[in-house]
């Protein structure tokens, strides 16, 4: 699979998408990320592996444990995200331009 | 195509601003009143709003339901705090995915901009995290709109 594939399967799944949006904000253990999600340990810890596996965030052994945070890359991801949620909402206010400009013929 | 701005301010509010081209009389009735708002608050391309309960009074009650037409859908419910007709909107909502989100807190401002009007929408959240969790579930149908888009291309496309 290549890079572009694989990081396209990580970022296909909700739960992935959010941990992503939970890290953005700074590292966290997996605990740190169990507790949000309403799901179990091992859940999570399949998720990271996925992300870790597609070069999307990067751990780092801390005694017993393994902090993840965001890999570089991941945070033009996180942009391109942004962008198509500024899409979504330019939609809308495009459509409401029509309906403003159909409220002044009515005048 | 640059009229639309959105970024993040501090660790708990999100900032959109718009101009549009209509005095801010038309553009704060296009946002409280239900048979204007079901024209534009549509999101992704194919959705439409068949439930819109938008009561414009301190107290008064937001209901907007949203409808793919395929037995997807979800909902958002609200309440006013504030109005200043045709300048200034105050209201908390949430959304319902189907669980309830933590409520968001809206401030939306219309200012005159020379013939026009500049939009501000300030959101705040309870916390930060709530406010990643919202990103991400507008990045979400942000994202189904392209995966749709991408899945028409693939169904179209004549190569093997």
């Amino acid at each position: 699979m290549s890079n572009l594939d694989a990081s396209f399967a990580a970022l296909a799944d909700p739960t992935r998408r959010a941990i992503l949006a939970r890290l953005a904000l700074g590292e966290a253990t997996v605990n740190e990320l169990v507790e949000p999600f309403d799901m179990t340990q091992p859940a999570i810890s399949r998720h990271l592996k996925v992300l870790e596996g597609a070069g999307l965030i990067m751990r780092r052994v801390e005694g017993t444990k393994r902090p993840c945070r965001l890999a570089p890359t991941a945070m033009t991801e996180i942009d391109q995200w942004l962008g198509m949620l500024r899409q979504a909402l330019a939609a809308n206010y495009d459509r409401l331009d029509d309906v403003l400009a159909a409220m002044k013929t009515e005048e | 195509m640059s009229k639309l701005t959105l970024k993040t301010e501090g660790d708990t509010h999100l900032i959109v601003t718009r101009k549009f081209a209509a005095p801010p009389k038309a553009v704060y009735r296009a946002h409280t009143e239900p048979a204007l708002i079901q024209k534009w608050l549509l999101g992704p391309d194919g959705w439409t709003m068949p439930v819109c309960i938008n009561e414009a009074r301190p107290g008064g009650k937001i209901r907007y339901e949203w409808s793919n037409g395929e037995g997807r859908g979800f909902y958002v419910t609200g309440e006013y705090v504030e109005l200043e007709p045709f300048s200034r909107l105050v209201h908390i909502e949430r959304m319902f995915l189907p669980d309830p989100t933590p409520d968001n807190h809206v401030v939306t401002t219309f200012t005159p901009d020379g013939a026009g009007t500049l939009m501000t929408m300030r959101m705040t959240l309870p916390d930060s995290a709530t406010r990643a969790m919202m990103l991400a579930s507008g990045m979400e149908h942000g994202m189904e709109a392209s995966y749709v888009r991408l899945q028409g291309f693939i169904d179209s496309s004549e190569f093997v």
